[in-house]
């Protein structure tokens, strides 16, 4: 096949065929929609079409820690239950606890009775001392690492759900290694707003309000043991103040926004701001009701991410499982808390570690320029081939057009992803295009020099410079594809372009420009050459 | 036939001296510069030391003095502001130099600005917001990434060539490497991973040099054309000499369109390439082949295959 012209040039225009073939909905929108809904196209990067990308690092021992939290609280719940009296509660090391007990057999009751109650606890008797002995429970193993496994997915699931209801399109949310998320946004307009969705950890949690002890009191650090202040931020409607106000609160949540079925926007009725309407599935809408009904006259805050948002006073029992959130909420804000009430609650919080937004204007700036740039140095090359090779710098500009249109052909069949630095990559790829031709131009007049003729020296050159050629790709290539391993952001996109590139080259350098000599020379051989 | 270089016959190898006093004096400053970007006294990019930075494009000209001190009422006073001329664009840089906080504060900022200044609205062109983690993270892969891809190719060439041409080509592109950085630390421009990507670049492309004079002069070897190996070198830099020229040139062509038309992203990074085309080309020449001399001495053995 490389000895037949009629097949090399088979598969030059083969080649060709498909490469349109898969470019053309790249660059154009009106193909017929068979043609166009069948082939990849080109994916512009974020920083060609504007968006956001976000890397966020899951807080996994935070959620460990609130894990166990939740267990200790509920084993103390269940020793004042048995009488069994807690002197002194304290964390023990990762997913731990130890609660002190006086002396006698309270401290081994405590264990029986917790190893029955919470089969996920590994819970062992410590040491005795004179004034007590203690009791050491830690979360199995396998329950951590449950948490550590699900705070990511799970974490990846919620957030793509949310943004699935905010309506991008073709977002990208994958977990990085152990504990990283990273979300791409694609034009993304409001994009503060976005940052927000996304990384609100939106744990929703129906908490007492304590009014047994003074908040003045708690303040000044007298919290009582199963207390905790928390504040309720307001916006005044008239000046736009922000204020806070503290509350003192039980601990302990008597239910959590897991329970939600669904929650709306209801947009001011009478005087009220936008407000948020949840309804429960049975067992929340149940619980719902037994609370209501046993606190009648009490207030109930309603607490998203450690901040009260609502504590109005139980009027009276409801059991149709329905709540509301009201606050001084913007229409977008009632919208996004919607949302994330019916996404879930992150398992764990997160917090943005990288966040580079694009605006959609710099984005078509610079695609403009860098567009612009590619073509005019391109453009140069091309005419300064020409003129200083004359025909075979125009055989060499014909191998550069197939090179740049079987590349973007090919990161299209990729569905690749163009960059800025993908764009650098191509003009760096041309530019080694140009070296191969170079090259072998110099080469072949070398043999003519050497008195060649003209068919001998054209062989001639291409033998000679062949081992150039390759050598000079395959390390450009050993650095592409390092670059693209190890590499992030950015170096990617380089490294993308530029190892399609050169390999395409060796292609379009060898055989493209030889085969057009081979084709003269087989009609009628060459007596001179414009070289 | 149009040639601009035409038989010449320029005793390289005899200038040697003289590139390596030039070579070492910019290596000490590259040396420097290294030294001093790993001290954290280098003007970074965010992305590889973490920090804030935020491109604004106002409507209307506005006072740079007047949002310094809006900054630094709002506790940015360390913020480095830069402006682009003509076009009303700001660019502000936050938190860099090893600050530890991980608070993003692009948000609180631009809302600062926006209600300070609601005469002249803007548009937020763009917001790069990375902790200082990430940005260690983003120098290391790099490092590694520079590292393994010099050993990689140390070990193609060892084993296409000799193991001492290996070496000297990866010394060439390190050369090419440290003079870059050592320049652009003292020129003070930023840099960030793009810069990294022109490095690699630049380190490619002068790779592709001296594989080529490598492989001259391996031919020449073989044929014996010369008596000793110096001679061979000035023979093959001669014989390609004109290559060598005519490939920077059109390199040339393309980095300077990048540099004049593609825009303020593109700038820094176009500038490296220029200067690193012009590095690559002298390294290939007056380092690579030198070395290998230096190291193998005069005797005219074949290099393999």
């Amino acid at each position: 096949m490389w000895k037949s012209i009629t097949g090399r040039i088979t598969m030059i225009v083969v080649l060709t065929t498909v490469s349109i073939i898969v470019l053309a909905p790249s660059l154009t929108d009106r193909l017929p929609s068979g043609w166009k809904d069948r082939v990849p196209k080109i994916n512009l990067g974020l920083d060609l079409q504007g968006g956001v990308f976000l890397r966020l690092a899951v807080e996994i021992d935070k959620a460990i820690e609130n894990t166990s939290m939740r267990y200790a609280d509920d084993a103390r719940a269940v020793c004042r239950d048995k009488a069994l009296p807690v002197l002194a509660f304290q964390k023990a090391g990762e997913g731990g606890f130890s609660l002190r007990f006086p002396p006698g057999d309270f401290a081994s009751r405590a264990q029986a009775a917790l190893k029955e109650e919470f089969p996920s606890l590994d819970v062992a008797l410590g040491e005795v001392k004179a004034d007590g002995a203690t009791v050491i429970a830690r979360m199995k193993p396998a329950e951590i690492q449950a948490i550590r496994t699900n705070a990511v997915v799970q974490g990846v699931e919620t957030i793509r759900n949310r943004i699935d209801q905010f309506g991008v399109r073709e977002p990208q949310i994958i977990a990085e290694g152990e504990d990283r998320i990273v979300v791409q946004l694609p034009g993304v307009k409001d994009q503060q707003r976005a940052i927000e969705l996304v990384g609100k950890t939106a744990l929703l949690e129906f908490k007492l309000v304590d009014e047994g002890a003074s908040v003045e009191e708690a303040l000044k650090g007298n919290v009582p043991e199963d207390g905790q202040v928390l504040y309720q931020k307001s916006v005044d409607p008239q000046s736009g103040r922000a204020t806070k106000t503290p509350l003192l609160v039980k601990k302990r949540a008597l239910l959590t926004g897991d329970t939600i079925k669904t929650a709306r926007v209801n947009f001011g009725d009478q005087g009220r701001g936008a407000h948020v309407s949840l309804s429960f599935d049975t067992r929340g809408a149940k619980v719902f009701d037994r609370v209501t009904a046993e606190n009648v006259k009490r207030r109930l805050a309603i607490v998203l991410d450690d901040t009260i948002y609502s504590a109005p006073v139980i009027q009276e029992r409801i059991s149709g499982g329905e709540a509301q959130i009201t606050g001084s909420f913007t229409p977008e804000e009632a919208s996004d808390l919607a949302i994330v009430l019916r996404a879930g609650s992150l398992p764990a919080p997160v917090k943005v570690i990288q966040n580079v937004s694009i605006g959609p204007s710099l984005g078509q700036d610079s695609i403009r320029k860098g567009v612009r740039a590619a073509l005019i140095g391109a453009l140069l090359v091309v005419a300064f081939m020409a003129f200083y090779y004359r025909f075979a710098g125009m055989v060499a500009d014909f191998a550069l057009v197939f090179n740049i249109l079987f590349l973007l052909a090919g990161m299209a069949a990729f569905s690749a992803t163009l960059t800025l630095p993908g764009i650098a990559g191509i003009i760096l790829a041309i530019g080694m295009a140009v070296d191969s031709n170079v090259l072998i131009i110099e080469r072949i007049r070398e043999e003519i020099r050497a008195k060649k003729s003209v068919r001998a020296a054209i062989d001639a050159g291409y033998d000679k410079a062949f081992w150039t050629v390759v050598d000079s790709h395959v390390t450009t290539l050993i650095t592409a594809v390092i670059l693209f391993q190890f590499g992030t952001g950015p170096i990617k996109g380089f490294a993308v372009t530029l190892s399609m590139g050169v390999a395409i080259n060796l292609f379009t350098a060898l055989v493209c420009t030889k085969v057009v000599f081979d084709y003269l020379n087989a009609r009628k051989p060459m007596q001179a050459l414009s070289i | 036939m149009i040639e601009l270089v035409k038989n010449t016959k320029i005793d390289f190898m005899g200038l040697k001296k003289y590139a390596f006093v030039f070579s070492a004096l910019l290596l000490v400053l590259g040396l420097v510069g290294t030294v001093q970007i790993y001290r954290g006294q280098a003007n970074l990019g965010i992305d590889l030391e973490g920090g804030t930075s935020i491109q604004l494009k106002f409507q209307k000209p506005f006072s740079m003095n007047e949002i310094r001190s809006l900054l630094a009422k709002a506790g940015h006073g360390e913020a480095a502001l830069q402006e682009v001329s003509g076009e009303n664009i700001l660019m502000i840089k936050l938190g860099a130099h090893g600050s530890q906080v991980e608070k993003m504060v692009a948000g609180p900022v631009e809302k600062l600005l926006r209600e300070s200044l609601p005469g002249n609205p803007f548009v937020v062109e763009s917001v790069s917001e990375i902790g200082p983690a990430i940005g260690h993270k983003l120098r290391q892969d790099a490092a590694l990434a520079l590292l393994i891809s010099a050993l990689a190719i140390i070990l193609y060439l060892a084993w296409r060539f000799e193991f001492k041409f290996g070496v000297a080509a990866a010394i060439a592109t390190f050369h090419d490497v440290f003079v870059i950085v050592g320049i652009f630390w003292v020129l003070g421009i930023e840099m960030d991973l793009l810069f990294i990507t022109a490095l690699l670049t630049i380190g490619g492309y002068s790779l592709t040099d001296t594989v080529v004079v490598f492989d001259r002069v391996r031919e020449n070897i073989r044929l014996r054309k010369m008596k000793t190996f110096s001679e061979t070198i000035n023979l093959s830099v001669n014989e390609v000499l004109s290559r060598t020229i005519i490939t920077s040139l059109t390199t040339f062509l393309a980095t300077v369109s990048l540099l004049a038309f593609g825009g303020i992203v593109l700038r820094d990074f176009a500038l490296a390439l220029t200067m690193g085309i012009a590095i690559g080309t002298y390294s290939s020449i007056f380092i690579a082949s030198p070395v290998v001399a230096l190291w193998r001495g005069e005797k005219m053995t074949d290099v393999k295959r």
